[in-house]
C-alpha cells in the first residue's frame, strides 16, 4: 500500500516548486495523467473487497480532490503571472505620433455657396444653372443693355476671339443674369429661383478678381412688388449673417435690367479695423436688386402687363469674406493650401436648420 | 462729378449742410463717394501775429517765436525764413491735424525748446500745391480769424453719376432733384436771348445728320481774351479743373453748370466761312484714315464713324465733334473774334470715338450720355451773355442748322402703377407733384385710353420710355424706406429638395473629398493656350480676345492643369504634400451645351517621413479615394470596367487607366500624371490625380421610390478557400479576380488578393497570385464534395483567365 500521506507530501511539494504553466502541466500528468499516481490509485481500487473500498475510497478520493484543486489553483496563479509578465513586455510607447491623415476642407466661397441655397431653399427657390460662355443676347441684349451703350462699358467683359464662320463674339458671363434670361425663356410664371455660378470681368484689383462667384434671384408672379423684395431680402441677409434682424437700407440705383432698381446697404461699424454689422454710422454695400424691366419680360416672351416681379444679384465671394473675416480677395483663387486649412469648413459643416449654417 | 455747396446754392435754396445734402443725394440715387469739406479740416486754424523772434539757442535756422494767438501769448519754433516780428499769419494749437503734413500737433521740445503750436505754410493746409516759407497774411486781420473764411474754402461733393442719368452732369440738374427730394427750392432763371447785331458771317453744313442732327453758331467779335476773374476761377479750381481763359471758361462752366457742352473756334484760324459737318474720311489712293491733331497735343486717325467738323470747305479737320475741338483753330490770349458752337451729337457714335480713339473729355462724357437737345440754343444764349459780359464784344445771329432730335414721346400712365409695383401707398396729388417737381407734364388722359394721366417727360429725360421708369422717379423721391414689409406668399417646397440630381451630386463630391482628405480649391476657368493643349484643348473658339494676362487666354478643357500649377506653387513655398480637388466647369466648345462638370483631385505625394516606415502605393490609397467618391455619388461602380494603356496623352501609361462603362463612356480618367507634361508646367512630380466627367456619370435609377429592398443576411457561416495561381506578368490581375467571382455567382461572395509574389518557385515573366474566396452558402451548409465542386469550378474559371492553379 502505497504511503498515501507522503504521496500528498510530495505532489504538494512538486505543486508549490513548479514554477510554470507548463511545468505545472508535468505535475498534473505524473499525478491524475493516464499512468498517473493518483490515477493508478484510482484504477486500483476496482481490486479492493467492498469494505476496503469504503475505506479507502473516500481517502482516495479526496487526495484527488485536494490535489486536482491545488493544481488549479496555482496554475491560475501561474497563467496570470505569466499573462502579466506577457502584457508587460507587450508595452509600446504611445507618445510616438500616429500616421497623420491629411485634413481636407471645403472652399469658404463653395461653403457659403451651400449656405445661401439652403437659405433660398427654405423660402421655395429653386437652383437654375446656365453656360459661363454665353452669347450677346443673353448677356445683355435681353436684360436691356442696348447696343453700343455705355453701361456695357461698365461691365469689363471678356470676349472670346470671333467664331472664324459667323463673326460671332462669345462673351464671358459678366453676371449670372443670363441665366434668368434662360429660365424666363423656358419656363412659364410662377418663377421663384436662384442662379448661382462663375462670373467673369476683366479687373484685377485688391477688391476685384477677373473670375468671382454670384448668386441672383427672380421672382415672377402676377403681383410681385418692392415690398415682397425687400422682406425676401432682409430676411435672406439677417438669416445669412445669423442676426436676429438685419439694420439695412435701400438705396435708389441704375441698372438696365430693372425698374426701379436698388442697392441694399447695412448699417455697420468699421472702427479698430473690425466690421460690425447693425451698429455704427457706416454703411455696407451688400448687394443690388430691383423690379424686372418690362422691356427683359417683354425679351424673354413674358408680358409685362400680366406678370411683375423682382431680382437681386450678391457676390457670394465678398459675402464670404465679409461673413468669415477673409480680408483679401485675392487668395480665394491661389489655392495656397495653408490658406485653404485655414479658411476652409468640415465637410461635416453642410448647411441644415437644425445645427445652422456653418 | 464734383460740385461746390455754393455751386449748388446758386440753383437752389436751401439751408441744408453739405452732410444733409449728401445724405438726401444718395437717397435719391445719386450716389455720393465723397464729400471734402475743407472748413471742418481748416476749423483748428486761426489767424495770429508774430510778436517778436529770437535766434534757437541750438539751431541756426530755427526762430523761437513770441506769437499772439486766439489762445494767447505762445512760444512757437519755427524754421521759415520769412518767421519775422509783425508778420501776421496762421497759427496752429497743438493738437490740431495738419492735412499737409499728415500729422496731429503735439507738445514736445524741438532741439531743446518746447513748441507750443505751429505756424503754417498755405500747403501745409493744403490751400496751395507750394508755398514758399510760412502763409503771410495782411496786417489789418485781427488775431484768432479763422483761416476757413478767408481762402473761401468750401465743401465739395463728389458723387458717380449712374449712365442713364446725363442730366445730373450738371449743378442745375442735381439741384432739380433735389428740389424734388424737399431739400430746397429750386431757383428758375430765365435765359435772356441775346440779339444779333449782324449775320453770322460763317454758315455751317450737316453733312452727316446721323452724327449730328443740330448745330447752332454764332460769331461774337471783337472779345478781349485774358485770364477769368477771381470767382470764376476759384469755381473751376475748386472741382479740380484748371483755369485756362475766359472763352474756354466759360465753356466749361456751362458744360458742368447745365450739362450743356460748348465751343469756341478762333475765327483768325479758321479757314473759308464755312464750317462742316460731317465723317472722318479715308484717302481714296492709301486708304489712310484722315489725322487731327486735338487740344489735348495728341494725333488722332478719325474713321469714318467719328464725327468731324471741318473748314477749308469740308477739306481740313478741325475738331471732333462732341469730343475735342482741335489744336489748330483753339482759342489763346490773343483771339478777337470768335465762332462759338452748341450742337448735339448721337450717343452712341460719340461713346463709339471714345472707346476707339480713346480720348475722353467733359464734352465726350455728357454727349456719349445724352445732352438735353433742347439745350442747344439756351445753352448758346447763356455763354453768349458771360462772354460778353467776361469779354465785352460783339455777337452776331445765331446760325441754326438741323432738327433736334425727337422729344420724348408722351404716354398713358395710371398713377396705381406705383402701388402695384413697389407696394407704397401715396396718394395720386404725391404722385403727380413728384412728378411735376422732376419736369414731367402731367396731363388728363384722353378719352380712348383706359389710364387716366397722360405724361410727357421732359426732353433732359431720354432715358424715361415706358410707367416703370415714372414709378422708380417716384419712389425714389419719396424714399425707399416707405417700401411696405411683405413677405412672399409660402409656395409649397419641391418634395425632395430643390436640387437638380446633378446639383446634389456636386454638393455630396464636395464634401465626401474634403472628408477623404482633399482640401477642395477654386482656380480660375481659364489657363494658357499652351497648357491647354497639353490636356487635349486650345481650341481657337475657346481663346479670350482680350486676356487679363498672356498666361490665362483659353478657356480650360481640365481641372488638373490649375491643380498642377497650385500644386507646384506650393512646393516652391516648401508645401510640397499637397492634397487638392476642385469641382468646376471644363470647357469643350463655346456652345451652351459644349460645358462640363469635372471633379478633380490631385495629390503631390510627398509626405512627411515616418517612423513606421512608408506607406503602401499612394496610386493605390487615390484609387481607393476615387471609389469612395464614385460611391458616394451614386456612380454604378460595380458595371464600371478598368482599362489600362489607353488613357489620354496625359497620364503615365503605366500608372494610369480610366473607368468607363464603355469604350465610349468613359467617366474618369485616373493615374499618375505624365512627367513630360508636368515638367512642361514647371511642376515636380510625381503627381497623381483623377478627373471624373460628372456628366458622364450615369444617374442612379430612382425604382419605386425611397424604399429599399429585403436585406440579404444568410444565417450560415461563410467559409474562406485560398488559391494561388500563376499568371503571366501583361495578364491583369483584375481579370483574374472578375473571373474567379463569376465561377458560381449564387455561392462566391466576395473575392480578395492577399499576395502578389515574384520570384524563386515562379517562373519569369510570371506572377503568384493568392486569392482568398469567400463563400457563402445559402440554403444549407456545404459538403466537402459540393465544396469540392465549386472549388474546381473556381480553377476552370481561373484557367479560362489564363491563370494555372499552382500546386
Amino acid at each position: 500500500m502505497t504511503d498515501l500521506a507522503q504521496l500528498e507530501l510530495d505532489l504538494i511539494n512538486a505543486i508549490g516548486a513548479a514554477e510554470s504553466v507548463a511545468a505545472i502541466e508535468e505535475v498534473r500528468v505524473a499525478a491524475l495523467g493516464k499512468t498517473g499516481a493518483v490515477s493508478a490509485l484510482l484504477k486500483g481500487m476496482g481490486a479492493l473487497s467492498p469494505d476496503e473500498r469504503r475505506e479507502q475510497g473516500p481517502i482516495i478520493n479526496g487526495l484527488r480532490d485536494r490535489v486536482s484543486a491545488a493544481i488549479v489553483a496555482k496554475k491560475a496563479e501561474l497563467e496570470a503571472a505569466e499573462l502579466d509578465a506577457r502584457l508587460l513586455a507587450e508595452r509600446v510607447d504611445l507618445t510616438l505620433p500616429s500616421r497623420p491623415r491629411r485634413k481636407g476642407g471645403v472652399h469658404p466661397t463653395m461653403q457659403v455657396m451651400d449656405e445661401m441655397i439652403a437659405l433660398f431653399a427654405e423660402m421655395g427657390f429653386a437652383v437654375a444653372e446656365g453656360p459661363d460662355i454665353e452669347d450677346d443676347f443673353h448677356n445683355f441684349t435681353a436684360l436691356n443693355f442696348p447696343p453700343k451703350h455705355p453701361a456695357r462699358e461698365m461691365h469689363d467683359t471678356f470676349f472670346l476671339k470671333p467664331d472664324p464662320e459667323t463673326g460671332e463674339r462669345k462673351v464671358l458671363r459678366t453676371h449670372t443674369s443670363p441665366v434668368q434670361v434662360r429660365t424666363m425663356m423656358s419656363q412659364k410664371p410662377p418663377i421663384r429661383i436662384i442662379a448661382p455660378g462663375r462670373t467673369f470681368r476683366k479687373d484685377s484689383d485688391a477688391t476685384h478678381t477677373p473670375m468671382f462667384h454670384q448668386i441672383e434671384g427672380l421672382v415672377i408672379d402676377r403681383d410681385i412688388h418692392m415690398g415682397h423684395l425687400k422682406t425676401t431680402l432682409e430676411t435672406f441677409i439677417a438669416r445669412f449673417f445669423e442676426l436676429d434682424d438685419v439694420n439695412a437700407r435701400f438705396r435708389p440705383h441704375h441698372f438696365p435690367f430693372t425698374e426701379p432698381s436698388a442697392e441694399m446697404d447695412i448699417r455697420c461699424d468699421r472702427s479698430g479695423g473690425k466690421l460690425t454689422l447693425n451698429e455704427g454710422e457706416d454703411w455696407l454695400e451688400i448687394l443690388g436688386c430691383g423690379m424686372v424691366h418690362p422691356n427683359v419680360l417683354r425679351n424673354c416672351g413674358i408680358d409685362p402687363d400680366e406678370y411683375q416681379g423682382f431680382a437681386f444679384g450678391m457676390g457670394v465671394d465678398r459675402l464670404a469674406m465679409l461673413k468669415y473675416g477673409v480680408s483679401d480677395l485675392r487668395p480665394m483663387f491661389e489655392a495656397d493650401t495653408r490658406w485653404l486649412a485655414h479658411y476652409g469648413f468640415s465637410a461635416f459643416a453642410a448647411p441644415n436648420p437644425a445645427s445652422g449654417l456653418s | 462729378m464734383k460740385f461746390t455747396l455754393s455751386w449748388l446754392k446758386d440753383h437752389l435754396e436751401t439751408e441744408a449742410d453739405v452732410h444733409q445734402i449728401a445724405e438726401a443725394m444718395t437717397m435719391a440715387g445719386l450716389e455720393v463717394e465723397a464729400v471734402h469739406d475743407p472748413v471742418a479740416v481748416l476749423a483748428p486754424f486761426t489767424v495770429a501775429k508774430i510778436l517778436s523772434t529770437a535766434r534757437h539757442p541750438d539751431a541756426d535756422r530755427l526762430q523761437v517765436c513770441q506769437v499772439e494767438t486766439v489762445d494767447g501769448l505762445k512760444e512757437i519754433v519755427c524754421g521759415a525764413p520769412n518767421a519775422r516780428p509783425g508778420l501776421t499769419t496762421i497759427y496752429a494749437p497743438i493738437g490740431a491735424y495738419v492735412p499737409g503734413l499728415g500729422v496731429t500737433l503735439v507738445e514736445k521740445p524741438v532741439r531743446g525748446v518746447v513748441s507750443h503750436g505751429m505756424l503754417c505754410s498755405a500747403s501745409e493746409l493744403e490751400l496751395a500745391d507750394e508755398s514758399d516759407g510760412i502763409q503771410e497774411l495782411p496786417p489789418e486781420i485781427p488775431v484768432g480769424t479763422p483761416v476757413a473764411g478767408l481762402f473761401g474754402a468750401e465743401p465739395v461733393i463728389d458723387f458717380e453719376v449712374t449712365p442713364n442719368r446725363p442730366d445730373w452732369l450738371g449743378v442745375a440738374g442735381i439741384a432739380r432733384d433735389l428740389a424734388a427730394a424737399s431739400v430746397g427750392t429750386l431757383k428758375h432763371f430765365d435765359i435772356a436771348v441775346v440779339r444779333g447785331a449782324f449775320p453770322s458771317p460763317i454758315s455751317v453744313r450737316l453733312d452727316a445728320p446721323e452724327m449730328c442732327p443740330v448745330f447752332a453758331g454764332r460769331v461774337i467779335r471783337g472779345v478781349k481774351n485774358g485770364p477769368s476773374p477771381a470767382w470764376l476761377q476759384k469755381r473751376l479750381t475748386a472741382i479740380g479743373l484748371r483755369p485756362i481763359n475766359r472763352l474756354v471758361d466759360v465753356t466749361n462752366l456751362i458744360a458742368y453748370d447745365r450739362a450743356r457742352p460748348l465751343h469756341v473756334y478762333d475765327m483768325a484760324k479758321l479757314s473759308g466761312t464755312e464750317i462742316v459737318v460731317r465723317g472722318g474720311l479715308t484717302s481714296a489712293e492709301t486708304g489712310e484714315p484722315e489725322h487731327l491733331i486735338a487740344l489735348d497735343g495728341k494725333t488722332y486717325a478719325a474713321a469714318p464713324s467719328d464725327c468731324v467738323i471741318a473748314d477749308a470747305g469740308g477739306e481740313r479737320p478741325i475738331g471732333l465733334g462732341g469730343v475735342m475741338g482741335g489744336e489748330s483753330t483753339g482759342c489763346d490770349e490773343a483771339t478777337t473774334d470768335v465762332f462759338l458752337e452748341s450742337a448735339w451729337f448721337e450717343p452712341i457714335v460719340i461713346a463709339q470715338t471714345g472707346r476707339t480713339l480713346g480720348i475722353h473729355s467733359d464734352a465726350q462724357y455728357r454727349f456719349a450720355r445724352g445732352v438735353d437737345p433742347v439745350s442747344v440754343t439756351p445753352g448758346l444764349e447763356l455763354a453768349t451773355r458771360l462772354i460778353l459780359d467776361l469779354c465785352g464784344g460783339e455777337p452776331s445771329e445765331i446760325v441754326f442748322v438741323g432738327e433736334p432730335p425727337a422729344s420724348p414721346a408722351p404716354f398713358a400712365f395710371d398713377p396705381a402703377y406705383v402701388k402695384r409695383l413697389t407696394g407704397m401707398e401715396l396718394s395720386d396729388d404725391r404722385i403727380g407733384t413728384i412728378l411735376g417737381q422732376l419736369g414731367f407734364l402731367v396731363t388728363a388722359g384722353g378719352a380712348d385710353q383706359a389710364e387716366p394721366w397722360t405724361v410727357t417727360p421732359p426732353s433732359w429725360r431720354r432715358d424715361v420710355e415706358g410707367r416703370a421708369d415714372l414709378v422708380e422717379e417716384v419712389a425714389r423721391i419719396e424714399g425707399f424706406a416707405a417700401l411696405p414689409n411683405t413677405p412672399l406668399p409660402e409656395v409649397a417646397r419641391a418634395p425632395g429638395g430643390v436640387l437638380s440630381p446633378r446639383q446634389a451630386r456636386v454638393r455630396i463630391a464636395r464634401r465626401a473629398l474634403a472628408s477623404l482628405g482633399y482640401a477642395e480649391a477654386v482656380t480660375w476657368s481659364f489657363t494658357k493656350q499652351s497648357t491647354a493643349v497639353l490636356f487635349g484643348g486650345g481650341d481657337d473658339r475657346l481663346v479670350l480676345e482680350n486676356p487679363i494676362a498672356a498666361d490665362l487666354d483659353c478657356m480650360r478643357p481640365s481641372i488638373l492643369p490649375n491643380l498642377v500649377q497650385a500644386a507646384a506653387r506650393n512646393a516652391a513655398r516648401g508645401h510640397a504634400d499637397a492634397a487638392l480637388f476642385e469641382v468646376g466647369p471644363v470647357y469643350l466648345n463655346d456652345q451652351p451645351n459644349g460645358q462640363r462638370t469635372a471633379i478633380s483631385g490631385l495629390i503631390a505625394p510627398h509626405p512627411d517621413r515616418h517612423w513606421g516606415g512608408t506607406g503602401e502605393d499612394a496610386l493605390f490609397d487615390l484609387k481607393a479615394d476615387l471609389f469612395a467618391l464614385l460611391e458616394e455619388i451614386g456612380a454604378p461602380v460595380a458595371s464600371l470596367q478598368l482599362a489600362q494603356g489607353s488613357n489620354q496623352s496625359w497620364w503615365h501609361p503605366g500608372r494610369s487607366a480610366r473607368l468607363q462603362l464603355g469604350p465610349k463612356n468613359v467617366i474618369v480618367e485616373f493615374g499618375e500624371l505624365h512627367p513630360r507634361v508636368l515638367k512642361a508646367l514647371d511642376a515636380d512630380g510625381p503627381m497623381l490625380a483623377f478627373e471624373v466627367i460628372l456628366d458622364a456619370v450615369p444617374e442612379p435609377r430612382g425604382k419605386g421610390g425611397k424604399a429599399r429592398g429585403a436585406a440579404d443576411l444568410p444565417n450560415l457561416m461563410p467559409l474562406s478557400r485560398d488559391f494561388a495561381f500563376l499568371l503571366d506578368e501583361a495578364k491583369a490581375v483584375g481579370d483574374l479576380t472578375r473571373a474567379v467571382a463569376g465561377a458560381d455567382k449564387a455561392l462566391i461572395a466576395e473575392v480578395r488578393v492577399f499576395d502578389v509574389y515574384r520570384g524563386q518557385g515562379v517562373p519569369e515573366g510570371q506572377k503568384s497570385v493568392a486569392i482568398e474566396v469567400e463563400i457563402q452558402p445559402r440554403a444549407a451548409t456545404l459538403t466537402e464534395a459540393e465544396i469540392e465542386a465549386l472549388t474546381a469550378k473556381v480553377v476552370a474559371a481561373a484557367a479560362k483567365a489564363g491563370a494555372v492553379l499552382r500546386t
